[in-house]
Order: C-alpha cells, then structure tokens, then sequence
C-alpha cells in the first residue's frame, strides 16, 4: 500500500517520491526522523503547491539534516537561527511556501529567541519542532525539554532544571497554530503538516520524536502499544475529545478549572457531557489547558490543538508597501535624490 | 548692511553652537549650515551629542555641540578649531573654550550665568566676571530675557517662549556673517504650519536677535565669505547615514531587485535602518529583528530568496553578527553588511568615532572566511560606497563588508546629486529556467556560482554552511575539496580587485612623504597635506576606500615615496594589514584614540616632524 501511496500523483503531478532527493540518509536506523520525513513527503504530494514553491529551512541539529534529503529548494543554516532566515526568505517572497525545521535545543534553547519572535509576528511559515528531549549530533546532553533530574552526559548527577513545554512558550509568544504528532503516527503527522501549511501564520507542529541512540525512549510512555490507546488523545476541532482502548473516556472541566478525566457510562456522564474541541476560539485557556496535559495523569493531546484565523506579517508587510506607494509622491529614485531642500549652482 | 563698520574676507569661518540638549542647537547649526551652502559656500558639518537623550540639564555630560565649517574655498572639515563659540550656558562654555581659537568671539546667554548653573558646570565662580576670558572677544546677551520680552504679547505660554531662544542667537550670528534670514524664514514657516502662533514668535526672535546684533555691533568688524567655486550643479546637503541608505537604495534599483534590510537599532547605524524605513514607497522592505544576530540572518534568507538584502550595524553588533556572516561566505550569497564604527570595545563611546574595526572586518570570522571590505570617506561619498558595496556583492556573489564611523555617519556636506542614468547597471548572475544549473559551479572571470532564487522550476537545490562539494553541491568531507573551496574563496576575493578602480594619488607622484589613509580621516589628511603642499612642502596623499582586497596599483605606488606614515583612528590595524601585504617596506604611523577626528593642526605637526627628518 505504501508504494501506491507514495506513487499517486497530486494536481501538479508530483507524487511523495518527487520530493525525495537523491543525497544518502545519514540518520540513524531507527530514528523517529525517518517517520518525519516520510509524512512530510506524503502531504505534500497531497497539496497543491509546485515542487519549486517550497522552501525547505533548517538550523543545526540531527533533524535539520532534513533539507538535504528534499527534491526542493533548501537552506541548511546554522545553530538556532532558522527561524530568523525563513522570516527573512518568507517576506522576500510571500508566494514561498516555507517549511522550517528545527530540533528542541535549536529551536528553544540557542534559537529560542528567534522562535519566540517568528510567532509572535505570526510570518507565514510552518515550523516543525522535533522533540526528542535531548541532543543528539552532539551524542547525548540535555535540552531544553529534558525532563527533570534526567541523567546525560552533562548531568551526570542528573538535570536540576525545569523543562519548557514547547506548546506554553508558543502560546505565550501568541501562537494562532499549535498541532501535535508522533513520528510513528506517519498519518496523523501528514495530516497535521498539511493543516499547519494550510494555515496563515506561523504554524508550529511540534513531534514527539524518538532518539534510539541518546534518549531511546523517552515518548514510550504513550508510544507503547499497551497504554497508547489510553494516554493518546487525537483530537479534532468540533468533535468531543474523547479517547481509550474502548472509547469510554473523555474530558470534562472540573470546578476547579482544571480538566477532568472521565469515563462514558459511570457517574451518571454521558458522550453529551464530554468536552467538544473548539480549535479556531481566540482565547488560548483551553488550547493551554489541553497542551499541557500529561501522561499518566492525563492522555497527551495531538492532533490540531489550535488553528485561529489571522493575517500573516508577511502579508501585512506586502500590503503596507502596496498602500505607501499608492499614496507616496516620490516615485523614483531620481525623485528622492532630488527631493527636500536643494539648490543648483550656475 | 552698508552701515557695518567694516568688513574682512575671510577664506573659510568655523562656528560653534553649544547648548543643553534640549536647547536647540543641532537646529540651530543646521539652519546656519543650509543658508550658508545656499549662498554658495562649501560646507562641512559634524554635531556633537551625548548618549544619553536627557542628561541632567545644565551638567558638562548634558552638553550638546553643533560644529560648523564654511569656505569661500573647497571645505573638507568640520574645522579643528572655531572662529565663534555659541554658548548657551555654563556647562556649554565649560566643555567648549578648549575648541575657541585665540582671540576668537564667544557669545554667551548672560541669563543663564546663575550660581545654580554655574555649581552644576563645576565653576567655582563666574567665568564672565573675571579676566579668564580677556583673550576672547566675549559677547554678553541676556538671550532668555530678550526673547521673553519681545514674545511677551505673544500669548504663547512661557516654555514655549523659552523654547525659541535658540533663533535668537541663530539672528545674531546671521548678522555677524552677512546671512540672509530667508531660508530660516521659510524653515519655520514649513516647520510650524500648524501653529501660526509659533512661527510668528520664532521668526519674531530670529529678527530681533539679528537686530540686536546689528545695534551691539557685535562684532567691530564683519566677516565675509564669498561663495566657493562649486562646480555647477543642483546640489543638497546630505549625512552619511542618508546617503548610505539612498545608496543601498540606488544599487537594488540599478540591479533591478528588491531591497530587504534586516537590522536591530544601534548607535550611530540606526539612521540609515530609518531612513530605509521611511522608503517603503520605493518598494524597501524593512525587518526590525529581535537582536543582531536575526537582522543578518533574515537578510541571509532574503537574499537566498532573490532580494538584495543588507543589515546595518556598529561594531558590537558586527560582533555578533560573525558566525552567520560566515554562513554567507560558504552559501556564497549577495549580502552588504554596514558597520558604522564607534568608539571602543564593548560599548564603549557609542556617539564617539574611532576606525578600530577594520581587523575584526577583514577577519574577524571563524575558519578561513574572506570576504571583501570596503570604506567611505566623507558624509556624500557613503552614498558611492554604499552602491558599490552592493554592486560587488551582487556581481561576485559575496558579503561585502562596507564600513563607516560616526564622524561621516553624522556629519553633513552638501552633495552634487547624482542622476540615476549616470550610474552603472548590475548584472547579478541569476540562474533562469532551463539551464544547466549545478549549484557551485563557476562563472570563469570571477569564479562566482550562479544564484538560483527559490520558485525558478527546475533549478531546486540545497545550499547550506557544512563544506560542499566543488561544483555538484553536495556535502563533502573529502580533504582535497576542502583544499580546493578554502583556495576558491580566497581567489573570488582576489578577484574583485579586476572590478575596482586603481589608487590615485593626491599631489605628485613622487614626493619626500607620502601620507596614508583610509575610510574617514579623509577630510582632515587632505586639509593637512593641501595646506603643506601649499606651504611647498614634497608632500602627497593616498586614500584608501577599497580595503580588501587592495587596488592593484598600491605597492607600485609605495615604492615612489621615501617616507610612508599611516595614519589612522586605532592603534595601527590598516599598517599591520599593509606590513602583512607589502614585506619591506618601512611605514611610519600615527595613531589616536579619543573618540574624535584627528586635528589638521596635530597632523601637520607630525607631518612637519617627519619631513624634517633625516
């Protein structure tokens, strides 16, 4: 089946395998990048943008080897900056459609600031955050998202730091998109990255990827097969979040603003009382609310977690120069050179 | 103005203006500045500011300057030392009396003499009482109350009243240099359009304190300074951040491109990211990153995306723009990074000028990582300089390196406008649709790849900073290519001195000294040598704007002097680089760091020194 899927040609012509370059992989066997890459071929072979409209952005890190492996324009940059040099490739050309990759310590500790500033304008690219809880290329430290007390090459006596969730640092930054996957759900992730690229703004689609060599893993807790069904929520904007190996269980919110797992049939709940996930609301409480959940306390949600219309800086930065010219009396260069005070000498 | 005493021609007046900040007196100095290049004269201009936008008012640190140079000759200073010293307070004619020639007139506002003010300049008693300042020619006005009592049935309310002070003295210097009032006229007319009420009051003081002047005889005599011979042309006055703006402006244009600025606000650079600002008329497309590393990473994607791209900066944030400045060199992209230098290391003397950036331009990068540096020498060749930086790094596909100071940053002359037909095409190698594109394979005279803007079908490819293989572009670990691409871009630097032009020395070709210089210094070694030449003294100058790689011609130049000297803001970085380059030759030096210009007096001194030397 794989084969045919990857086979099928989109409206432009170009199936998954278009966008597969000819460079040898140099991940690991086993990388959850593999599954990434895969997904991210596949959608877009189900969009519908031409192979030379893409723009493939990365910093520095295991994942962002990723434009190499891409038939598509790419840009291997440097530690942290990616998010900088896709704003800057997104305003040079709106009608580009950018993708940018980064991993957890690219993306949120040496680029964190860029990160954080590319959302907020809200340009219109999708970053993807891989994270894999740990750094990898440089075999084996901890990153901003490693869990507390984890041991690693430079916390032997194990991390004394928090680590950020990667979904309130974007909401903080006022993320319109925020979406979640896992690089073995190949669909689901496909699905996402679609949704993200679909979506004016900053689209962040954060994966929980596996590193099999430095943080084997680390995701296993909702990846397993025997607890998956329970601690995976997918959710879908106007659908009850409801979850489970017998899709009996659902969220509620509690009265004490916090939400509340509950099981369909006991207590006197219904399907009815179950929460309905609005995905397009302005307000972010609850989109805060269901990124931050965690297993074994909670089911982890993924799917699109927050999609809110907007208008892109990018586009806003393209209309504001349309309006200035429209209006402004200097026409040409020649025009400025000669403008204001100026005086001829015979 | 028959009924004045007396008049004496002079060749060239120096003038003054000091104050607070909040007195006026960059406006003040810029008005004068304007009539006097309207009436022809040459101008040269350079204010004096401190960093902090309001320093406690009254202090020596609050003092703002305003220095103005005019010529019945070609003027290539704002002047060392001035004719006239406007004084607004104590503080002003504290930090000031240093830079008053002897016997040269000092005007004060007797108002502003008061215990208060003269404890915050740090006078133990009152100047003006006593013979410190025999030597000068000391004009005492009571400003403050003069103005006060001639807008007193103005129905403005008192700050406002006090607030157009400065045209009073503004009226009185016009009168002492035979200046019509016209131009400020018209000035506060424009400026004020809105409030009929203030333009009456500020034309009203102008006048009065012109009048004043005239009923004081301020001066016993009066100074005349006739026109310069300008060559013909329309002319403006213009600062060395517009013009390096209005340049990176003209090279997009001229490369029929659009132009992206990425910068992060610093001082003295943040005028030009401003000025680009206002531009989006023209189609500029500007980014306010979050720090400077973002301002040159976001030029770098514009500029991988098909946009002439530039980040302007000053020297800290050069610093910090290193690593992705080294992105550039290895992705081969058109990218100009402006660096107005400033004085210091760290923050140093952020309104100060100082040329100590050179070594860390031509470099300070990671790795073997060249990339061409050029410099501006005078506030309206920014605009040149700035074009040309652009022009080499669209042509060579390259970052190009154009440095700046803040003395020609800030500093005005006025300009013969250049047409746009006058100046040259670009040609940036893009790659079109259809060719055989591989992405580092060489154009033959200048070894650039071709640049391949995303959205062109059929030419996608992936560029990045790991080492790539010669011509296909793949990634390469191999170590004869690394041998070869180090070689490869160290060449297409090499190679950008076929596309500039040769030195050409100022005076003869042979001569006993041969002065040499670069970037900013330029106004003050011509001034010294022009002045020595004249004295006929075997004298020449050479003056470098194209750094690295050199013009083709410098060491057949050196080899016609007996006695080099460098001279230079810093301590020797352009004579280490020419030790480095030209092995045996002997280069004497002159070295300062002040945060200030060199003087025309300090230079001749030395300059004298070394010709009398055996």
């Amino acid at each position: 089946m794989a084969d045919t899927l990857l086979n099928k040609p989109n409206v432009k012509g170009l199936s998954a395998k278009d966008f597969r370059s000819d460079q040898e992989n140099r991940w690991c066997p086993g990388c959850g990048d593999h599954g990434i890459l895969n997904s991210v071929q596949r959608a877009m072979a189900e969009m519908d943008h031409k192979r030379e409209d893409y723009a493939v952005i990365s910093g520095i890190g295991c994942s962002s080897r990723f434009p190499y492996y891409m038939n598509t324009y790419g840009f291997h940059t440097i530690h942290g900056r990616a998010a900088a040099i896709a704003s800057g490739v997104k305003c040079a050309n709106p009608n580009l459609e950018v993708l940018q990759i980064s991993g957890d310590g690219d993306a949120l500790a040496i680029g964190g600031n860029h990160f954080i500033h590319a959302v907020r304008r809200n340009i219109d690219m999708t970053i993807m955050l891989f994270n894999n809880e740990i750094y990898g290329l440089t075999k084996g430290q901890y990153s901003p998202t490693s869990r507390y007390g984890m041991v690693t090459k430079t916390s032997p006596y194990g991390t004394i730091e928090e680590p950020f969730n990667p979904a309130q640092l974007a909401l903080g930054a006022q993320s319109k998109f925020y979406a979640r996957s896992i690089d073995t759900n190949i669909n689901l992730t496909k699905e996402v990255v679609k949704s993200a690229s679909a979506h004016k703004g900053t689209s962040i689609v954060e994966i929980l990827q596996n590193c099999v060599i430095y943080n084997d893993g680390a995701h296993a807790l909702i990846t397993d097969k025997a607890n998956k069904d329970e601690y995976q929520l997918v959710i879908e904007h106007g659908k009850p979040m409801i979850f489970g190996k017998d899709k009996n269980k659902g969220l509620i919110m509690g009265g004490n603003g916090k939400l509340v797992v509950v099981t369909i049939g006991e207590h006197g709940i219904t399907e009815q009382d179950v929460l309905v996930h609005d995905a397009h609301t302005e307000d972010s409480h609850m989109h805060w609310l269901l990124s931050s959940m965690m297993a074994p306390e909670y089911p982890v949600a993924l799917g699109v977690i927050r999609d809110v219309d907007s208008t892109s800086y990018d586009e806003k930065m393209a209309q504001q120069i349309e309006d200035i010219k429209a209006i402004s009396t200097i026409k040409s260069m020649d025009e400025l050179l000669n403008s204001g005070d100026t005086w001829v000498v015979d | 103005m028959s009924q004045k005493t007396k008049i004496i021609e002079r060749e060239d007046v120096v003038i003054r203006f000091s104050g607070d900040s909040g007195d006026g007196m960059q406006l003040t100095g810029t008005q004068f500045s304007d009539t006097s290049a309207l009436f022809g004269n040459d101008v040269a201009t350079f204010p004096d500011y401190p960093a902090e936008i309001r320093a406690p008012q009254g202090t020596v640190g609050g003092v703002s300057g305003f220095q103005l140079h005019f010529g019945h000759q070609e003027v290539f200073t704002p002047g060392d030392y001035a004719d006239v010293l406007v004084a607004m307070n104590p503080a002003a004619l504290k930090s000031n009396l240093k830079w008053v020639k002897p016997s040269g007139t000092i005007i004060v506002n007797e108002d502003s003499f008061t215990e208060k003010n003269l404890e915050k300049a740090g006078y133990d008693s009152d100047p003006l009482l006593e013979d410190k300042l025999a030597d000068y020619n000391l004009i005492k006005a009571k400003v403050t109350s003069l103005t006060r009592e001639c807008l007193k049935d103005s129905g403005l309310d008192q700050k406002s009243i006090l607030r157009s002070k400065n045209m009073f003295t503004l009226g009185m210097v016009y009168w002492m240099f035979d200046r019509p009032l016209k131009h400020s006229e018209e000035f506060i007319e424009k400026k004020f359009k809105k409030h009929p009420l203030v333009v009456d009051a500020n034309k009203k003081v102008l006048k009065a304190g012109f009048n004043f002047a005239k009923t004081i005889e301020a001066l016993p005599y009066n100074y005349s300074v006739a026109p310069a011979n300008i060559r013909k042309g329309r002319y403006r006055n213009i600062t060395g951040n517009k013009a390096t703006a209005w340049g990176l402006m003209a090279a997009a244009d001229k490369a029929k491109l659009e132009l992206f600025c990425g910068s992060y606000p610093i001082t003295p650079a943040t005028d030009i990211f401003q000025e680009l600002a206002i531009h989006k008329g023209l189609g500029v497309k500007t980014f306010q990153a979050e720090d400077e590393i973002a301002g040159i990473c976001t030029a770098i994607g514009a500029s991988f995306a098909g946009d002439f791209a530039v980040t302007t900066t000053s020297g800290p944030g050069l610093a910090l723009k290193t690593e992705a400045a080294g992105l550039a060199v290895m992705t081969e992209l058109p990218l100009v990074i402006v660096n107005v230098q400033r004085g210091g290391p760290s923050t140093g003397l952020p309104t100060k000028t100082e040329q100590a950036d050179l070594l860390q331009a031509i470099h300070g990068r990671s790795g073997e990582c060249p990339m061409p540096v050029i410099a501006a020498s005078t506030p309206s060749d920014c605009f040149h300089f700035a074009f040309e930086a652009g022009r080499i790094a669209l042509e060579h596909m390259t970052p190009v390196i154009l440095l700046t100071d803040g003395f020609i940053a800030n500093g005005t002359e006025p300009w013969r406008i250049p047409s746009m037909s006058d100046l040259p095409e670009i040609i940036p190698p893009i790659a079109k649709e259809g060719e055989d594109f591989l992405p580092y394979a060489r154009e033959d005279d200048r070894l650039s790849r071709r640049w391949a803007i995303p959205g062109t079908k059929g030419l996608e490819h992936r560029i990045g900073g790991l080492e790539k293989m010669d011509g296909d572009g793949t990634v390469s670990y191999v170590p004869e290519n690394h041998q070869l691409m180090s070689d490869i871009r160290k060449k297409r630097v090499e190679l950008v001195a076929n596309n500039i032009p040769e030195l050409k020395v100022k005076g003869n070709d042979e001569a006993d000294v041969l002065v040499v210089g670069w970037g900013g210094t330029y106004g003050h070694l011509m001034t010294a040598v022009r002045e020595l030449q004249k004295e006929g003294k075997s004298i020449s100058l050479v003056h470098f704007n194209y750094i690295f790689p050199l013009p083709k011609n410098t060491g057949e130049i050196f080899g016609h002097y007996k006695k080099i000297i460098v001279c230079e803001l810093n301590n020797g970085q352009f004579v280490e680089y020419l030790r480095g380059s030209f092995y045996g030759i002997k280069f004497e030096q002159l070295n300062k760091l002040m945060g200030l210009p060199f003087t025309v007096v300090e230079l001749k001194e030395r300059f004298n020194q070394l010709l009398e030397d055996k």
